[in-house]
Order: C-alpha cells, then structure tokens, then sequence
C-alpha cells in the first residue's frame, strides 16, 4: 500500500533540499556561464597556449564522469591545502561541469554569426567591444538559447550526483528520509515528481524569457 | 586637395596580386562609377579605402590622412566614410530606428533623446520614414538596402562608399534604390560606387574607371568613356554587358 | 590500510568490463526500444504521442540517480521482491537508452524532408518500406553525431550504479581509495581509463558532425 504521512514529518527537510538543489544549480549555472563566456571569448582571441589550455579543460570534463570530478575536488583538493565543505566542493565542481559544455555552447554561437555583421558594426565605426556587445551577443545568444537551457536542465538535474559527498540537496535528502521512515517507493516518488516539476517550471521560464528577449522576426 | 589621393597602391592575398599599382583621384563632390569584370578588384579597392583590408604598397590619403587597416584612428575615420554592401548586413535584432541610431549614440556624436530626430531625417531621404518600427526582416531587400544607406547618412559622412549595392536585389527593386544614391548626388555628397549599373554611371558620375586585371585599364567623363572606348578590353566589357 | 598495488589494478580490470558490460547491455536491448520510443513519439496516433510525449517529460525531468534507486530500490521493495543488481541497474539504463537514444532518433526522422514520404509513396512502398528503405538511411545519417555523443554520456553515466553498490568502474574506485587512503592516484587513474575510452568516441562525435554541416 502506498503510504505517504510518514513523509509529512519531514517536510521541512525536502524544502531544505529543494532550495539547496536550486541554490546548487543557480550558482553553478551563473558561474558556469561566465566562465564558459570567458572560456570561449579567448578561444576567439587564437592565442595557442590559453587555446591549448581551455581545450584540454573541456576535453578532460567531457570525457570524465561528473561524479569523478566531484570526488577529485572534494576528497583531493584538501591534499593541497584546499578544503571545502560539501556544498562548496559540489558547486565548484558543477560550476567547472557546466562551463566546459557553456564554452562550447557559446564559442559555436558566436561563431555562427556572419562575419559581415561583425565588418558592418566596425564600418559603422564601432569599437571591438561595441560590436560583440551590441552586434554579435543577442543574435548569438538567440541562436544558442535552446541548447543553454537544455544543458541548465541536465546541470538542474545533475546537481543530485553532489549527495556522493552528503552535501544536503534534495537526492541527498531523500535518501537520509529514506533511511529513517523505510517508505522508499514513496521517498523517490516524491523526489521524483519534484524534480519534474521544477523541470518543467524551468522550462517555462526559460520559454517565456525567451519570447521576451528575442522578439525580431528571423528569416526561414 | 583632393579629398581621396590613392597613389600606386597594391593589394595581395597570398600569392595573388589582386590590385597592382593603382592611382587614382577623387575630389570633394565627385560621383566615380568604378566597372569591370567580377575579379578585377574593384571590390577590393573599395574596401582598402575603408580600411577593411591591410595593402602591401603605394598610399591612400583620406582628407590628408594616410589610411590603412592598422591606422591608429581608425575608428574614427570610419565615422566619417561610410560603406554600403551588396548583402546590406542590417542588424536582425534592431528596428530601423535603432538599426539607423546606433553607431551616432555608440560613438558620442548624438545623445540619446536627439537620436529620433536624425533617424527620422536620414529615413526622410531614403523614403522610409514610415518603416522606421519595422524590423528588417519585415522588409523588402530594396527597402533593407535603403535603411542600409539611411544607416551611414546618419553618421553625416564625408564621403561614401556603394559595394554593387543593387547586385542582390530582385530587378523591380534596383530603381528605388539608384534613386536614393541619385538625390544624395545631386546634394552634394562625395560618392564612390562600384557598380554594374552602366545607366546609372553613365548619367549620374562624373568620372568612370575601368578596372582590369588589378588595374586601372581606362579612367574618364562617363560619354567618352562608354561612347567611345579606347581600349579593346573595354569595348568588350561595354558590348557584354548591354545584353 | 594497505598500500597501492596490483590487486588495485587487477579490480579495476574487473570492474571496467562491468562498466562495459553495462554499456553494451544498455545498446542492446536500449537501442530497439529507442527505435519503438521514437516511432511512438511521430505516431500518426495523437493519443500515442501524447502518452510518449508525457513519459519523455518523466524520464528527462528525473535525475539518472533517481532511476537508478528507483528500479534498484524503491520498486521492489514497493512489490516485497527483490531484484538481481545486475538485473535492475541494467533495466534502468536502459530504459535510460530507449529514451534519450530514441529521442535523438526523432530529431533525425524529423529532420527529413516530409516530401521524401510522399516521394517514397508515390512509388507505391507501405509505411514501413518508406520508413525502412527511404526515411531511416537518411534520419540515421542525421542523428549518428548526437547518436554517438550519447554513447559518451552513456559510459559515463554507468559511473552513477555506484550508489546502489554495483561494482563497476567507479565503485571499484571508491572501494580501492578507501582501503589506501590515496584518493588523489585512484581517482586520477580511474578518470584517465574512463578519459581513454570517452576521448576517441567525442572526436568522432565532433567529426561526423563537421562532415555532416559540410554536407548540407
């Protein structure tokens, strides 16, 4: 039989997790994204070394399970005289999850603006930075907004691989209610129903931020 | 002086000379229709007076200054030429107003509540002043064109530059726009244009070169120069290009 | 505590061809399913692409860990029986596979022209003769970059059956850093194995992708 009550005892724990969970995914999201802006603005610039150096970053997060980058960060840096607590670690390791896949994101973007758009702002007498800032950045940025927020729904998501080292997200929390009530269908249906919810929420704001921000008719 | 001085310039990609030794003169009120094959370049030309490109010999001086890709100022002397493309390279993600308003407000020479005002002027005098909410994708390529050339107007420039700026449009809209480039002649405005509108260069410049090869093959009045073409390059390029 | 050896090594061989007996368990019986999946979602059956639609929703909005202690964890326990770890981490990936794989698929049955279904019936071929002979070569071509690049996420999402104490790749690290205490060597050379076998399949990943937007 089903049987949720014993979980209402508990309800203060999953908003706990909740807001962890988004707090997680906020500031890795944000942070993620500049980096990735960083990230892929100097890839543009063609300097070999930063180029090699950004690269090999990419490829060494791609090709690695996050839970790895986790474990690395939070049970190695500490040998190095870096010690953060769970929250911390997990943050600084979404943060560098994301942005390895944001560079990539926004290094494409840019790159598919036409460069006569790019040689139309400097005839016009732009400087560099006016140009990418008032020429190049929406229209990129339109062109690569599906991928950015489906990549800060899988990071959303992601975010409960930080219960590896018991930081106290909302997968974290679930599995300590787990553990005292014995409900574990009902704990993971509930964890479960949340996550989709804030999926969904999330796509929805995404989809109305979008039609706000990017308003002018394109071409087919 | 001479408003543009170009003196035995030479321009290379690579292994190939695309303008060898080229000289040529524009003085403050001329209209010169530049013509020649595609790969002669006269494309070329124009965007080493405006600095798109580095050269590898000879001069261009711009109001007394010596242009090239690496100036220091070039920012500024773009403010004061203006370039037109065959692809008119509007911003998708503006309106016209702001599309026309963007480079005076971004480079100090207007603020912000006088920007209508001049949108509004330079918009008159390409005939668009009633598109001046649209979005360039709302528009037709002869009116994008228009907005295009209302964008550098703006900027009040000294002289002017046209990149085969009706090759992209559809026939029916190339009228509207020679008529544009036509008024801005008659008041005054300094114009270089590269053009395969023979009409156009024959009754509104005042001067035709004709480019061959990277060089200028022949220079003039536009009625010697297409009524009684000297060199046998030219009498051909004139007799195909009528039909 | 003991140190760093051969026996380390020896269990991450073992424990590697776990991993990769995930992942080919997943393809194998993932990858007929994805097909289905993606038949159901461009259903000429409104209903089907509705309850297709609404089950993407669930999967995609659940994290792969969810899944996972669902299938392994809460379900049986829900139905008082219990599952071979094998068995259960298999299932939910690939029913991980069937989803995602089969929504690539989708994107690549869609991005083919409809003119080339009616082309293909007014030669007279049934639905499934268009699909199989005229549609599917042309969708697969499309979908193989992204098809290949799931197989990347794939590999390293087997890493997560850790949590339920399968012993494969990941887990064998966990078990071997704890034992040395030397976190920072295991972790590095399990992230390296895992590195070694990513690597190759993104490049593909990346270069059928550049050959396939030069083809367009």
């Amino acid at each position: 039989m089903l049987n949720f009550r014993p979980l209402w005892r508990y309800e203060d724990a999953f908003i706990e997790g909740i807001l962890t969970t988004l707090e997680l995914a906020l500031i890795a999201g944000l942070a993620g994204l500049a980096l990735g802006l960083v990230c892929a603005l100097v890839l543009g610039r063609g300097n070999r070394a930063a180029n090699l150096l950004i690269r090999s970053y990419i490829e060494i997060i791609r090709n690695t399970p996050p839970v790895l980058q986790i474990f690395i960060i939070f049970f190695v840096l500490p040998r190095i005289g870096l010690r953060f607590p769970p929250f911390e670690a997990a943050a600084v390791a979404l943060t560098l999850y994301f942005g390895a896949f944001v560079t990539e994101i926004i290094r494409s973007g840019l790159d598919s603006i036409p460069k006569a758009q790019v040689e139309a702002g400097h005839c016009l007498g732009l400087a560099g930075w006016q140009v990418f800032a008032h020429v190049v950045l929406m229209p990129a940025m339109r062109n690569i907004y599906p991928s950015l927020t489906s990549q800060f729904i899988l990071l959303l998501l992601g975010t409960s691989i930080a219960s590896f080292i018991s930081a106290e997200e909302l997968f974290h929390t679930a599995a300590v209610v787990d553990s005292r009530t014995f409900r574990s269908f009902e704990v993971y249906a509930l964890i479960s129903g949340i996550y989709v919810l804030m999926v969904i929420a999330f796509r929805l704001l995404f989809f109305a931020i979008g039609r706000l921000a990017f308003r002018w008719p394109v071409a087919r | 002086m001479a408003l543009v001085e170009i003196k035995n310039l030479r321009k290379t990609f690579g292994k190939l000379e695309v303008i060898k030794d080229v000289s040529l003169t524009v003085e403050q009120g001329d209209i010169v229709a530049i013509i020649g094959r595609s790969g002669s370049g006269k494309s070329t030309l124009l965007r080493c007076i405006n600095g798109l490109e580095d050269i590898q010999g000879g001069s261009i001086t711009v109001g007394g200054r010596d242009v090239s890709a690496k100036m220091a100022g070039l920012k500024e002397y773009r403010q004061r030429v203006g370039i037109v493309f065959q692809q008119f390279n509007l911003f998708p993600h503006m309106n016209v107003l702001k599309n026309v308003t963007l480079a005076p407000i971004l480079t100090g020479k207007i603020k912000k509540p006088q920007a209508r005002k001049l949108a509004e002027d330079s918009l008159t005098t390409v005939g668009l002043l009633d598109k001046i909410e649209a979005w360039p994708e709302q528009l037709s390529g002869g009116q994008q064109q228009r907005v295009a050339i209302a964008r550098c107007l703006a900027m009040k420039p000294e002289l002017m530059l046209f990149d085969e700026v009706t090759s992209a449009l559809d026939p029916e809209l190339v009228g509207e726009v020679l008529k544009v480039m036509e008024d801005m002649a008659r008041q005054g405005m300094t114009m270089i244009l590269v053009t395969h509108e023979m009409n156009f260069a024959r009754n509104v410049a005042n001067k035709v070169v004709f480019m061959h090869h990277g060089r200028i093959w022949e220079q003039g009045h536009p009625d010697q120069m297409l009524g009684d073409p000297q060199t046998p390059e030219l009498q051909a390029f004139i007799s195909s290009s009528r039909t | 505590m003991r140190t760093f050896g051969t026996i380390d090594l020896l269990a991450f061989a073992t424990a590697f061809q776990y991993t990769i007996l995930l992942v080919v368990l997943a393809l194998i019986i993932g990858a007929p399913l994805a097909l289905g999946f993606a038949m159901l979602r461009v259903s000429r059956f409104a209903p089907l692409r509705w309850l297709s639609a609404a089950f993407l929703q669930v999967i995609q909005g659940v994290p792969l860990l969810a899944l996972l202690m669902f299938i392994y964890f809460a379900l049986p326990t829900f139905l008082g029986i219990r599952l071979p770890p094998l068995l259960a981490v298999t299932a939910a990936f690939t029913l991980y596979t069937a989803v995602f794989l089969g929504e690539i698929w989708r994107g690549g049955i869609e991005a083919v022209k409809r003119t080339q279904w009616e082309a293909a019936a007014c030669l007279g071929l049934g639905a499934w003769q268009q699909f199989r002979h005229v549609i599917a070569p042309q969708a697969l071509k499309i979908a193989l970059p992204a098809s290949v690049g799931f197989l990347v996420q794939l590999i390293k999402g087997t890493s997560l059956a850790a949590i339920v104490g399968f012993i494969e790749l990941t887990r064998a690290g966990q078990l071997s850093a704890a034992a040395t205490l030397q976190p920072l060597l295991v972790y590095s050379i399990i992230a390296a194995i895992y590195f070694v076998v990513c690597f190759p399949l993104t490049q593909l990943s990346r270069r059928l992708e550049a050959r396939l937007n030069g083809a367009r």
